[in-house]
């Protein structure tokens, strides 16, 4: 599962399909279904007070609590819950502050200053600029492989600097007008200066650090000093279950209150029985073809087009999503901020389509589909498409490649495979797969004049003329460009009924997800 | 050969083959595809970040200078570091063998008596009532898989009928033994069935034996003569049986921890492997490999102690 909002994937992750288990999941699931539905009472109006117990997919004995080096999504909503970013993700993937309380820009865009907010560490510290300036250089150092290091580093640290205990002035190495994008990065966590240490970690976030077991169990307790009102649980104990069905099995045995990361077959056997509350965040998981456009045949634009016309989107989206999502339009970010919602929806026309390979004069195609079992759907996904392909004269040969390499393997070989991504701007979509330099360019996407397209939207001021370029960018996008984005999931994510304040918008790792500072026990 | 000679040369032939275990392991994680740093760079395959993340796991040196640096640390019982996380193999290897050893111990201590009851009684009864049921439930029940029993178990005795808890999620194996029940019964159930058939075939086979004829004829009781003379002699091949269910059970019975949440070797080494986590792939090899001989050493000795005869001629 997507740890972060520019993962595709991380292999050691997705435990979901361990061991086959999930038919056995929908197994369980199906005999628990017949306990019969009861009324549920409600979590009803909010009230302080409780241990919410909440079973997240782990990575074992190797977990850490450094918020720098999260990675699972167990250790994003740990970091969380104990830490804060200067800035978040909204459920429309706009920056929103956190620590900073707001941000300045010069005309240029390349000195940012940041005004923090009167917060605290847990140990009664003030949150400072020279923390912050402490946080990003930890992050930044050159043996770094800090996940939040690609996005930071368009910063110059030597030329920041700390204008008083509450100001930072970054100094950046190229104008960037979604600078905040960058503060709301995974993993771009301010911890105190000096903290090298994280066995006993101390943050601003709203609970405090209890006791962490790795792979096995976290407790933290209310920091009634919150910033922002604290939470109304008394104490978060984050649980780890690798397995579904062991989840949902703690949940239906009333051993955790929420249960993240289910799958569309449970949430479907489960949401009618009343015994659980079955939340589905939307806009979570955008599913893709990805087409290289430097190489036979799909560097003819025809074959592109006439693979945007083969597809039907609906079907996939009944068959591979479960019909938990719901379909795109060969875009990436439906419904972020910036995307371009004014363009048709495009639908299945196999006419159209065998007009147009007639037109590249490329009939009956025969082509190699990679795929892989790295994340659930992906190998479905193929399979439905090579029969969808099929009624254009197009054979598609699915090949099941190694899900420990997938992503290193698809970046370099292939003409054709099976894609998907968690959720993050549109602006990082573009930057990092789609600009010439992009380090995972896995369409090989490589025009100047698109990358001129970008870097003028970054260094502009007006918003108006910034949108105006993002709809430029994905016009060319959606008509000539290499990914077939043809749906989008929801995360499923379930809690006992007397759990309130679930956020039931915010699609999954954006700033509203897994916020337990928020959520009580009636 | 005498019995002390017997154990040190097997023992030495166990020493051996622990080293085989490792060597093989080694040039097994080697041959998969991608490496710790593919698998940690993941989705977000960007050269630069994978030749960094290879140059600080050490992964540029040769794989013998890696092997040999790994023996020769082992020979200190210094298994080397984790490649993904901060902690140390063999602590690594020490969190999660609690929690295995004592499923396997509890499962042992109740399959032995088990078995042999249910076994001795079936023998006792050959081809009467008794007899019949033990035969086709064991044989029953030894068909159907441990994960399937297992998510048997939880929906109708944990979630419906809610008398035990469902998976032992954050719950401290020891301080709440009422998490044991379920994964202990699934462990439990196949072994018994395959050592109950071996004790009764061997009951059944020492009980037409001249020897509890003869023992008979001489007027012991029957008690005496089936504790003292038969079962001895019908036990042996059971206890070899034993020693292969020791190490399957010691081997992390990878889905009985997946299901019900066991954070125990077969975790960990799924784990391991799928993080191309060598430096604990290796420790677990050696522990997993030096539990096996033990166990089997043990188990010969044993056999060969309760019927000398039958495991000289076997040899």
């Amino acid at each position: 599962m997507p740890s972060d909002p520019y993962a595709a994937d991380r292999p050691r992750l997705h435990r979901r399909g361990f061991l086959g288990l999930t038919a056995a999941a929908a197994a369980s699931a199906a005999l628990a279904g017949c306990a019969g539905a009861g009324s549920a009472p409600g979590p009803g109006a909010a009230r302080p007070g409780g241990r919410l117990r909440a079973a997240f997919p782990g990575g074992g004995a190797d977990e850490v609590l450094d918020p720098h080096a999260t990675d699972l999504y167990s250790e994003i909503a740990r970091a969380k819950a104990l830490f804060e970013k200067l800035a978040d993700y909204g459920s429309d993937m706009s920056p929103q502050p956190r620590l900073a309380e707001r941000w300045e820009s010069s005309a240029d865009l390349l000195t940012w200053r940041i005004t923090l907010r009167q917060a605290n560490f847990h140990d009664g510290r003030p949150v400072r600029a020279a923390d912050v300036l402490y946080s990003y250089e930890r992050i930044l150092r050159p043996d770094s492989t800090r996940r939040a290091k690609a996005s930071l580093s368009v910063i110059d640290l030597a030329g920041s600097r700390a204008v008083d205990d509450r100001t930072v002035e970054f100094r950046l190495k190229r104008p960037y007008a979604e600078f905040p994008n960058a503060l709301s990065t995974l993993g771009a966590y301010i911890v105190p200066e000096g903290a090298e240490n994280f066995d006993r970690p101390v943050g601003s976030g709203p609970f405090r650090f209890a006791s962490f077991e790795p792979g096995r169990s976290f407790l933290a307790t209310r920091n009634p000093d919150y910033w922002e009102g604290a939470p109304y649980l008394d104490e978060l104990e984050i649980l780890v279950g690798n397995d579904e069905a062991a989840r949902v099995n703690a949940l239906l045995g009333g051993q955790v209150e929420y249960a993240h990361d289910l799958t569309a077959t449970t949430a479907r056997s489960h949401e009618s029985t009343g015994q659980v509350a079955i939340h589905r965040l939307p806009k979570s998981n955008f599913h893709a073809l990805a087409m290289k456009v430097d190489r036979p045949p799909f560097d003819r634009l025809e074959v592109r087009q006439a693979f945007f016309h083969l597809i039907d989107r609906e079907e996939l989206v009944r068959s591979v999503l479960q019909g938990s999502g719901e379909v795109a339009n060969d875009l990436f970010g439906k419904g972020y901020q910036y995307y371009a919602d004014a363009l048709p929806q495009r639908h299945q026309d196999i006419d159209r389509a065998r007009a147009l390979f007639r037109q590249a004069g490329v009939e009956n195609l025969t082509l190699d589909l990679d795929t892989s079992d790295v994340s659930p759907g992906l190998r479905e996904a193929a399979l439905a498409i090579a029969d969808q392909a099929k009624k254009a004269g197009v054979t598609l040969n699915v090949k099941l490649g190694n899900k420990d390499t997938y992503w290193s393997d698809i970046s370099k070989q292939g003409v054709i495979a099976s894609y998907r991504s968690g959720a993050m701007p549109i602006e990082s979509h573009i930057s990092q797969r789609l600009l010439s330099t992009s380090t995972t360019n896995n369409t090989k996407w490589q025009r100047p004049e698109f990358d001129a397209l970008y870097h003028q939207a970054q260094s502009t001021t007006d918003e108006a003329r910034r949108a105006q370029l993002y709809l430029d960018m994905q016009r060319q996008l959606h008509d000539e460009g290499g990914f077939v984005w043809w749906g989008v999931s929801d995360w499923i994510v379930a809690t006992a009924t007397n759990v309130g304040g679930v956020d039931d918008r915010a699609p999954a790792n954006t700033l509203d997800w897994a916020r337990f500072d928020k959520v009580w026990l009636g | 050969m005498s019995l002390p000679r017997y154990v040190l040369r097997r023992a030495l032939l166990g020493a051996v083959q622990v080293l085989v275990v490792v060597v093989v392991v080694f040039a097994l994680v080697e041959a998969l595809p991608g490496d710790a740093a593919v698998t940690i760079a993941g989705d977000n395959p960007d050269p630069a970040v994978i030749a960094t993340l290879r140059a600080q796991l050490g992964l540029d040196e040769p794989a013998w200078l890696r092997l040999w640096d790994w023996v020769v640390g082992a020979l200190h019982f210094d298994f080397g570091r984790s490649l993904i996380g901060p902690s140390a193999v063999s602590d690594v290897i020490a969190s999660t063998f609690g929690p295995t050893l004592l499923l396997a111990g509890l499962t042992l201590a109740l399959v032995i008596p088990l078995s042999v009851a249910l076994g001795v009684l079936a023998a006792n009864r050959e081809g009467r009532t008794a007899d019949r049921v033990i035969t086709t439930s064991t044989l029953g029940l030894y068909s159907v898989p441990e994960f399937a029993m297992g998510i048997v178990l939880v929906t109708v005795f944990a979630v419906q009928l809610r008398w035990f808890p469902p998976t032992a999620v954050g719950a401290d194996l020891l301080s709440r033994p009422a998490v044991l029940v379920l994964p202990v019964v699934v462990l439990l159930l196949r072994p018994i069935c395959s050592l109950s058939r071996l004790v009764r075939a061997g009951m059944i086979e020492a009980l037409r034996s001249g020897y509890v004829r003869q023992a008979r004829r001489a007027g012991l009781s029957s008690v005496r003569v089936q504790l003292a003379h038969a079962l001895p002699n019908a036990i042996a091949p059971a206890v070899q049986q034993l020693a292969r269910t020791t190490d399957w059970l010691i081997g992390g019975v990878i889905v009985i921890e997946a299901i019900f949440v066991v954070p125990g070797l077969g975790t960990t080494l799924v784990e391991a492997v799928s993080a191309r986590d060598l430096p604990v792939i290796q420790g677990l090899a050696v522990v997993l490999a030096t539990t096996t001989v033990l166990v089997n050493l043990a188990a010969d000795v044993v056999a060969r102690i309760l019927a000398p005869a039958a495991s000289e001629a076997a040899r």
